[in-house]
């Protein structure tokens, strides 16, 4: 571990400069005051940035914070699933239906449907943990077969869900969706779900560092690294004492919870849910986002889920807004929007087939990709960075 | 599959084990309570979907048996292949949609045309697939292969979106669904009855082609092992394909008749019906082609009888039921092999 760590390191001081090492020393050793600056840092730019043109052409700074919050929505539902496809290495392909469930959760608890209203912080946890058990109920009889199987069962999952709540309008209202759901509330003061976007953007920053320092935690300890040897070759971490069932259950129900908090969190910001908006689109955009940031890097992670959901929400809007003002007859009529899925499947392929490891890899998962052909030897010495410094 | 010494003793139970035909026993015993509970009529439509179900699960369980990997692209190339039959016979052979053949001549040509240009088709389909998508990364870890599979699929699913637009397209269906054959007091569809044999002679065709040719067996064997059938001079590369070509045209065909059945379909027609075949192709024992048939009619039974009894939005969970109680169960299926966790 540690001579790959260091032989790593050594490529870098060659390939970059002194700052980048000692940044990359520093983040290594601090993870979790990295995350909280990085996520400050980005907390606080974001928001003048969009005061900048061309960004405060396309909306006010309201509106940007509005939809950045939003987009941290998806990231937490990426990092989420990087924990399953990234870390573990399973395909899971039916990730929405545990957004939705935390979302539901939250709905029957606090909303004017149910009568209830229940507070939202401890359902924050309650929503992950029903995220989860469902996780282990739907993870436990697959996860014993092979990886494959995971994938079609979560996509039988992921379309079964929304089915069920939308055909037993009894109790989830069915295609209208439970509305009136309670916005959180901190020492009396209620979350503004209109106007003022502040008080819900500073929360989903808050959120997503707590989940990115609690899942850097996790990938550097004993279960972590279980996650990454199971990834790697099931049967020689099996053969090394790694209960291989409930690692790799453990990954799923973590990922689950992780939907489900979400899933609390989306419920609560948009004080509506409905079946489609956990359609089987959603579990592809959040795999599309996790495999383009690079799997199992949790910065890169984060990072493809902010650009694809810009993408999805603002670049294909304004190509339509920019191409309709040009009037150029057929650029014109293109309506970007309807491309988006089929760019995300063009880019899932493309990116599997020329840079598995994605746009920000992580560097042993860009060791295991590239096993065979372009891993350097030679002058940096064997490509596992065992040769001594 | 294991050979062991079986006792000779001459009892049913041990006749139907040698034979291995319980499974076939179960499905026909599965049948006859169907039959009764849901009567003939529902019965023959039962039929009718489960074959279709049936030549879209062979597909998988082929090109699963061959380089284990859950093809999810394939139920969206049956989606391909009833927009292209529908391309076929409303722009090439000029037919109206929701129109019918005037003559029973004119509906064979019809009908021969559109297999003969369709099958093949989809079967170069799913070969390019195969070539771009899956072939680069055949010795990749499994989670590539599996997500460019699922990319390809969303492809396919929004590229016929695009052309054909969201909303269903009506097919010309060449047999007039009013032509009825009457059996007793039980009139039974002819389009149904041309569905269940162009399914069941499929099938029948391909169980000779696997069994029986040169081409089947290194099929085959190189199921069985890929690199001892490569040095017993097997083209990999080329059996592989061939695979392909044989469960997208199957794939093809399912589309084909789905357009000629149910008159109207839609982009995303695929991921549904691919999930129902895989479903049907697990129970069955994935790998196995005759297994696959099996579990595409149990499939067909349990939809149509959840229908019968007004669940018919529930048909899609209970399918999915059907797959995680097999997977808890018996995860080799019907007639598969002990999968169990291999690496």
């Amino acid at each position: 571990m540690t001579a790959q760590v260091n032989g790593a390191r050594a490529s870098t001081s060659q390939s970059g400069g002194g700052w980048r090492l000692r940044l990359s020393d520093f983040s290594d050793r601090h993870r979790s005051t990295t995350v909280i600056a990085g996520m400050a840092l980005t907390g606080l730019l974001l928001p003048l940035v969009v005061l900048l043109p061309p960004f405060n052409g396309f909306s006010n700074q309201n509106v940007w914070l509005d939809g950045f919050t939003i987009a941290g929505i998806y990231v937490l539902l990426a990092l989420g699933l990087n924990i399953v496809v990234g870390l573990s290495g399973l395909l899971d392909l039916g990730y929405a239906a545990f957004f939705a469930i935390g979302s539901y959760t939250f709905a029957f608890a606090a909303s004017s449907f149910t009568g209830l209203n229940f507070p939202f912080w401890p359902m924050l946890l309650v929503g992950a943990i029903t995220a989860a058990i469902f996780g282990i109920l739907l993870g436990a009889p697959t996860l014993r077969l092979r990886g494959d199987y995971l994938a079609i069962v979560t996509l039988g999952f992921g379309e079964i869900v929304p089915i069920v709540i939308l055909n037993s309008s009894k109790y989830t209202e069915g295609p209208n969706g439970i509305g009136g759901i309670n916005p959180p509330e901190l020492a009396g003061f209620v979350f503004p779900t209109v106007g003022n976007p502040w008080p819900f953007y500073i929360m989903m920053l808050a959120l997503i560092t707590i989940c990115m320092i609690l899942i850097y935690r996790l990938q550097d300890s004993r279960l972590g690294r279980s996650w990454m040897a199971i990834r790697e070759d099931e049967l020689a971490a099996a053969a090394n004492g790694v209960n291989t069932v409930t690692t790799k259950l453990l990954a799923f129900a973590l990922g689950a919870s992780t939907a489900g908090l979400a899933g609390v969190f989306a419920s609560s910001k948009l004080t509506l849910v409905s079946p489609n908006l956990f359609r089987f689109d959603v579990s592809f955009t959040v795999l599309a986002m996790v495999v383009l940031g690079g799997m199992g890097n949790i910065w890169g992670v984060a990072i493809g889920a902010f650009i694809v959901f810009l993408t999805q929400t603002v670049i294909l809007k304004q190509l339509n807004v920019f191409f309709g003002n040009l009037g150029v007859p057929f650029l014109s009529d293109i309506d970007f929007l309807q491309y988006q899925f089929l760019l995300y499947g063009i880019a899932l392929v493309a990116m599997m087939l020329l840079r598995p490891e994605g746009l920000f890899p992580s560097r042993r998962r860009r060791r295991e990709l590239h096993t065979e052909e372009d891993v350097e030897f030679g002058e940096h010495g064997d490509p596992l960075g065992e040769s001594p410094e | 599959m294991t050979t062991t010494t079986i006792p000779a003793s001459s009892g049913f139970g041990e006749s139907v084990r040698r034979l291995r035909i319980g499974p076939y026993l179960f499905v026909v015993a599965l049948g006859l309570i169907v039959f009764v509970a849901i009567g003939p009529q529902q019965f023959v439509n039962a039929l009718t979907i489960g074959a279709i179900y049936a030549l879209i699960a062979i597909g998988y369980t082929m090109v699963y048996g061959i380089i284990e990997l859950i093809n999810f692209a394939h139920g969206d190339v049956f989606m391909v292949g009833a927009f292209a039959s529908m391309f076929v016979l409303t722009s090439v052979l000029g037919q109206e949609p929701n129109s019918s053949a005037d003559s029973a001549p004119q509906a064979v040509f019809l009908i021969v045309t559109t297999f003969l240009i369709v099958m093949p088709v989809m079967g170069l389909l799913g070969v390019a697939i195969e070539r771009f998508a899956y072939r680069p990364l055949r010795n990749a870890p499994r989670l590539a292969p599996l997500i460019t599979a699922i990319g390809i699929s969303f492809i396919l699913q929004n590229i016929i979106q695009i052309i054909f637009g969201p909303s269903p397209v009506n097919t010309p269906q060449v047999i007039p669904p009013t032509a009825k054959i009457q059996i007793g007091d039980v009139s039974i569809g002819v389009v149904n009855i041309f569905v269940i044999s162009v399914s069941v002679g499929l099938m029948i065709v391909l169980q000779l082609f696997v069994s029986r040719t040169r081409l089947g067996r290194a099929m085959r064997s190189t199921a069985q092992d890929r690199e001892a059938a490569q040095l017993m001079g097997v083209d990999i590369n080329r059996t592989i394909a061939l695979t392909f070509f044989i469960g997208s045209a199957l794939a093809g065909a399912a589309g084909i008749v789905q357009g000629f059945y149910f008159g109207a379909i839609t982009f995303n027609l695929g991921f549904q019906a691919g999930l129902k075949a895989f479903t049907a192709a697990v129970l069955g024992g994935i790998g196995n082609i005759a297994g696959a048939a099996l579990g595409g009619f149990i499939i067909g039974f349990v939809e149509v009888t959840a229908a019968a009894y007004g669940l018919f939005v529930w048909g899609q969970a209970l399918v999915f039921a059907v797959l995680i109680i097999v997977l808890v169960f018996r995860p080799s299926g019907l007639l598969g092999q002990q999968l169990g966790e291999r690496a």
